[in-house]
């Protein structure tokens, strides 16, 4: 199974990206973690529905990585206590056309790390509505990492693993309705 | 003496799509109602057991954006539970009013239900020469039972959705051949 991790940060030293490298580390067996370049977001226009009929190749893109995924890991930072634009802009183009999108019963969890001492709490929560809003099944209630500057905890990658179990889970393949 | 009434004349009735309605009422804000539907369902009703379904993705609000949203895993999870069933036995009446019991499924969660609703005291012939039942049935569920707990809080306080739902179906029934 492929979980896609997406960091909502762009930095080249972001925090975020380091803390789903330390999930792609702390993956279930059978699980590969693979990390969704941030440039791929970076590179989107800003949503613009005069522009779905024909929509750019970056959007095409990342239409195709997040919907071929068995299941996403989004990683977000916290910017003035919600959700970086970059990413919510990336939710945007993914969540058209309303039911047919890549993030239409995709499977996510939603993790974030912060130089603060509430782990991008508020950005999780409101990202977790966003992506239900957008069609996404979400699992799990956020995993707040605070002051990720100070290094990550002995007790981080377990914590990873439990998320990434409780993820790839939801995501299995349902027959007549009911989970397999 | 008291003597028990036949529920319904005996046959197998079936709602006929048009002229029925399945629906609900849910509070909000706090202080209005909400309605909704299901445009594509089915009812059936033999004897004192009524047993019917409704697709999910056929809800049917006023709002295109909302009736996709009520589609997704926040409200009804049309992909992993495309159906909502319902079985009521036991359906009793005292001249027009009804009582029963019955289960009800939504998101792969039985639970079961009380009813009360009212049937025409007999069945009409219509136009068509066809036999023709009205029976009404209601009953409130808690949605967060059922796993339909999307909610947000309201500025004033409270949240904006109510737990409970009314649902409601008015069946027209039409009496099948054979």
């Amino acid at each position: 199974m492929k979980v896609l991790a997406v960091s909502g940060s762009l930095r080249a030293d972001s925090h975020n990206t380091r803390l789903l490298e330390e999930a792609a580390a702390a993956a279930p067996s059978g699980v590969e973690v693979e990390l969704f370049d941030p440039a791929q977001i970076a590179e989107l226009p800003l949503y613009d529905q005069d522009l779905e009929g024909d929509a750019p190749v970056s959007v095409e893109r990342l239409r195709e990585a997040w919907g071929e995924a068995d299941a996403i890991l989004f990683a977000t930072p916290e910017y003035n206590g919600s959700v970086p634009g970059g990413l919510k802009n990336a939710i945007d183009w993914a969540s058209r056309p309303k039911l047919e999108a890549a993030l239409t019963n995709q499977t996510v969890a939603v993790v974030g790390a912060s130089t603060g001492q509430f782990g991008a709490i508020w950005a999780q929560n409101d990202l977790r509505r966003i992506l239900g809003i957008a069609g996404a099944r979400v699992v799990g209630e956020g995993l707040p990492v605070a002051r990720a500057q100070e290094g990550f905890s002995e007790q981080l990658q377990p914590q990873l693993h439990e998320v990434l179990q409780l993820l790839v889970e939801a995501a299995q393949p349902v027959e007549d309705g009911v989970a397999a | 003496m008291s003597t028990i009434e036949t529920f319904a004349p005996v046959g197998n009735w079936a709602a006929d799509p048009v002229h029925s309605n399945v629906s609900f009422e849910v509070g909000y804000a706090g202080v209005n109602t909400f309605r909704g539907g299901f445009k594509a369902f089915t009812a059936s009703l033999t004897g004192d057991t009524l047993e019917g379904s409704a697709q999910v993705a056929s809800v049917d609000v006023k709002d295109e954006q909302l009736n996709g949203h009520l589609q997704t895993p926040d409200f009804f999870d049309a992909q992993r539970f495309p159906e909502i069933t319902f079985t009521a036995t036991e359906l009793t009446r005292e001249g027009q009013t009804v009582r029963g019991k019955g289960e009800l499924t939504i998101k792969g969660v039985t639970k079961p239900i009380e009813l009360t609703g009212t049937i025409a005291d007999a069945p009409s012939t219509d136009p068509f020469g066809r036999e023709r039942l009205g029976l009404r049935l209601e009953s409130s569920v808690d949605r967060t039972e059922y796993g339909v707990s999307w909610n947000a809080p309201n500025q004033s306080g409270g949240n904006y959705l109510a737990d409970d739902v009314k649902l409601i179906a008015e069946l027209a029934l039409v009496r099948q051949e054979g």
